[in-house]
C-alpha cells in the first residue's frame, strides 16, 4: 500500500484505528528517506533505525493501552535544521553550529513529540535561513525531486523535498520572508506560514525576530490545519508568543464558500517578472472560486513594489543582532588559532579574546550571511540608520497599512507565490539581487504579519510545479485553511509524489 | 551612496568578521549592488508615519521573580568550545 499518498490525517486515523502500526508507518518512510536521500539531498542528519523505531513502539503501545492520543500521533515528520530538537545536531546548516547539539525542544517541536509524531531527522536549509534556493547550505544544495537540476527552493528547501518526495507525510520550517511558501511552490506541495506569534519562537534559532515564525509542510490541506492546531498557541518562554484562544482549525474546513469576497491583486497580476504560466493558474484558480461561490474583486497594493527593499533592509538589520551571539565562547564554532593568527592580533589592534571571535566568525559563517550582517549592520550604524533602517520601517508601515485597506472591501487575497517555476541550480546564486526579487510576493506577509499558504497549482508545460498564494488577515488562519481546502476538493490540485525511481 | 573600500572595511570590522583579500571584491561588489537596489526606499514620502518595528501590538511581558528550573551546568557547559568543567574558557582579554 502507497501510504505516502494518503493525507496524514488519514493515515493518522488508520494507526488510531490499529489498522496499520506506528512501527510499520514510521519504517515505511525511514527506507522512503534512505532510499531517496542520496538523490534529493534533503536532510543533514537522520534518526538511526533504532531511535526511530523506539518512539514508534511506544506509541504503538500507548495505543494498544487504549489512550487517547492526538490525530497525528504516529505519524512521522521532519524538522527544518534551524529548530532545536534533542538527540541530534541543530546546524541550521551552518558551520557555526555544525556540531551544536542543543539541550532542549524548541516549543514547537515538543508539541509535536508530546502528540506523539515521530521525528525521523532534521531538514536542509540555507545556511541561517538566509536564501531562495538551499544553495547557501554550508553541506551542500538539495535538489528538486521535479527536476534534480532545479533548486527545490528556500530556505526551507530540505523540508519541502522530504514531502515532495514522499520521504515524510509532514514537516515543519520556518519562514522569514517566504521561506516554507517558496519551497513549497517550487516542489509542488502545501505550505503555510501563520500569523507572527501564533506559534511560539523558542527554540527556532532566531534569523529576524519580527518576521520569523514557523510552518507546516503537507501534501493535503487539512494536514496543515492539523499541524497548526498541535503547534499553535501562547507559550510563556516567548515573549512575542500572541495569548489568544486558538480556535478549531479544522471543523470550518468545510464551510462553503458562497459569499467569500477574494481580491485580486493588480500589482502582482502585473507584475513583469510574473511567469505567465504562473499568471494563467492564478486566473483559473480565480475562475475556481467563482464557480465555488466566491465574488472576485480587484485590490491594489500600492506600496508593493517596495517589499523587496524593505524586507533587505529589516531582515539583515535583526540579523545583524541576533547574529552576534555566534561568538565562538559558549557555543558553535571556535577557530584554531595558529601562531600566526595570534600574532596577527598584534598588528589587528585587536586582543587574543577578540581576534579568536572575529576568525571564528569569519570562517565559521559563509559569504551570505556574512554580507546580511554587514549589510545589517552598515544601515544601523551610526548616520544611517535614519536613511536605512528608520525609513524601512516606515515603509513597513505603508505596506501594512495597504493590506489593512484591501482587507476592509475582501476576505482573502488569491495572486502567484513566486513569479516563476523552480529555477536551476547555480542560475541565480551570484546575483543577490536577482535572487531577493523573486521574494516579491511573500515577503510582504512577513511585513505585515499575516498569515499566507501556498498551494499546488497543476504543472508547466516542462513538468514543474505551478504555485498560487492566499493571504487572509492576522489570525484568521481557519478562513485561509477552509478556502484552500475547498479549492484543492475542487479539483485545484492533486496531491502528487515526485517520482525519483 | 558611493561605499569605498575603507567603509567596507570599517563595518566588516564592525560586525567583528575579516574579509579574505580572495574575497574582498566579490564581497564587496554584491554588498555595493544590494546598497544600490534598497535604496530606492528613499523616493518613499514617509512624512508622518509611524515606524512599524513589529507587526502587532507588543506590550512587555512581566512574570513573577519566582525561581525556576534552569539548565544544569554541566548541560549549559556541554556545547563549549572550551570549559574547564566550571567556567567557558577564552583566550586572554588583555593581550
Amino acid at each position: 500500500m502507497q501510504l505516502e499518498i494518503l493525507s496524514a490525517v488519514q493515515l493518522g486515523a488508520m494507526i488510531a484505528k490499529r489498522e496499520v502500526s506506528c512501527r510499520e508507518v514510521s519504517k515505511y518512510f525511514l527506507d522512503r528517506v534512505h532510499q531517496f536521500d542520496s538523490i534529493v539531498s534533503a536532510m543533514v542528519n537522520v534518526f538511526d533505525e533504532a531511535t526511530v523505531m523506539e518512539q514508534a513502539d511506544q506509541v504503538d503501545s500507548r495505543i494498544l493501552g487504549g489512550e487517547k492520543l492526538s490525530p497525528l500521533a504516529g505519524l512521522p515528520i521532519t524538522i527544518k535544521d534551524v529548530l532545536c530538537l534533542e538527540g541530534l545536531p541543530t546546524t541550521c546548516s551552518s558551520k557555526m553550529l555544525q556540531n551544536f547539539r542543543p539541550p532542549y525542544n524548541a516549543t514547537s517541536v515538543q508539541r509535536l513529540i508530546d502528540a506523539g509524531m515521530i521525528v525521523l531527522g532534521k531538514t536542509n536549509m540555507d545556511e541561517f535561513a538566509m536564501g531562495s534556493s538551499t544553495e547557501n547550505s554550508a553541506f551542500f544544495p538539495s535538489r528538486n525531486p521535479w527536476a534534480l537540476d532545479r533548486t527545490p527552493g528556500g530556505s526551507s528547501g530540505g523540508s519541502a523535498v522530504t514531502v515532495a518526495a514522499g520521504m515524510s507525510p509532514l514537516s515543519i520550517g520556518s519562514d522569514t520572508g517566504g521561506s516554507v511558501r517558496q519551497p513549497a511552490a517550487f516542489c509542488g506541495v502545501c505550505g503555510l506560514k501563520p500569523t507572527y506569534g501564533l506559534v511560539s519562537r523558542f527554540g527556532l534559532i532566531a534569523f529576524a525576530s519580527s518576521l520569523d515564525q514557523v510552518g507546516p509542510f503537507a501534501h493535503h490541506v487539512e494536514d496543515l490545519a492539523a499541524v497548526l492546531q498541535v503547534i499553535a498557541g501562547h507559550d510563556p518562554r516567548d515573549s512575542t508568543s500572541l495569548n489568544v484562544a486558538i480556535p478549531d482549525l479544522t471543523s470550518g474546513l468545510n464551510a462553503p464558500l458562497k459569499g467569500l469576497r477574494v481580491g485580486v491583486v493588480r500589482e502582482h497580476q502585473d507584475h513583469p517578472a510574473l511567469d505567465p504560466e504562473i499568471s494563467k493558474a492564478v486566473q483559473a484558480t480565480q475562475k475556481l472560486l467563482q464557480s465555488l461561490g466566491a465574488t472576485i474583486e480587484e485590490v491594489h497594493l500600492p506600496n508593493s513594489r517596495h517589499s523587496v527593499a524593505t524586507y533587505y533592509v529589516i531582515a539583515p538589520c535583526e540579523a545583524s543582532s541576533n547574529l552576534a551571539r555566534y561568538e565562538a565562547a559558549h557555543y558553535g564554532y571556535r577557530a584554531r588559532m595558529t601562531t600566526e593568527a595570534s600574532s596577527k592580533s598584534s598588528t589587528s589592534g585587536r586582543n587574543p579574546l577578540e581576534e579568536m571571535m572575529v576568525v571564528s566568525r569569519s570562517q565559521g559563517l559563509g559569504e551570505e550571511v556574512k554580507r546580511r550582517i554587514m549589510l545589517g549592520t552598515f544601515a544601523l550604524s551610526a548616520g544611517y540608520s535614519d536613511a536605512y533602517y528608520k525609513q524601512a520601517l516606515k515603509v513597513r508601515r505603508l505596506i501594512a497599512n495597504d493590506y489593512q485597506q484591501a482587507f476592509q472591501k475582501v476576505d482573502v487575497l488569491l495572486g502567484p507565490a513566486f513569479p516563476t517555476p523552480a529555477f536551476r541550480l547555480g542560475e541565480k546564486i551570484d546575483d543577490p539581487v536577482q535572487m531577493y526579487l523573486g521574494d516579491q510576493f511573500t515577503v510582504e506577509a512577513n511585513l505585515a504579519g499575516i498569515p499566507a499558504m501556498s498551494l499546488p497549482a497543476g504543472f508547466t508545460r516542462d513538468g514543474l510545479p505551478l504555485a498560487i498564494q492566499l493571504q487572509a488577515p492576522q489570525l484568521q488562519e481557519a478562513r485561509l485553511l477552509n478556502v484552500g481546502h475547498q479549492l484543492q476538493r475542487a479539483g485545484l490540485f492533486e496531491p502528487k509524489i515526485a517520482g525519483l525511481v | 551612496m558611493n561605499v569605498s573600500r575603507e567603509d567596507i572595511l570599517k563595518v566588516a570590522s564592525l560586525s567583528k568578521l575579516e574579509l579574505a583579500e580572495a574575497e574582498f571584491e566579490v564581497v564587496a561588489s554584491k554588498f555595493r549592488n544590494v546598497l544600490a537596489f534598497v535604496e530606492q526606499l528613499n523616493e518613499v514620502d514617509t512624512t508622518g508615519v509611524e515606524e512599524m518595528a513589529h507587526p502587532v501590538d507588543v506590550h512587555t511581558v512581566t512574570r513573577s521573580d519566582t525561581l525556576q528550573e534552569s539548565l544544569d551546568h554541566d548541560v549549559a557547559l556541554s556545547n563549549a568550545p572550551k570549559s574547564d568543567g566550571e567556567f567557558f574558557l577564552v583566550p586572554p582579554v588583555l593581550g
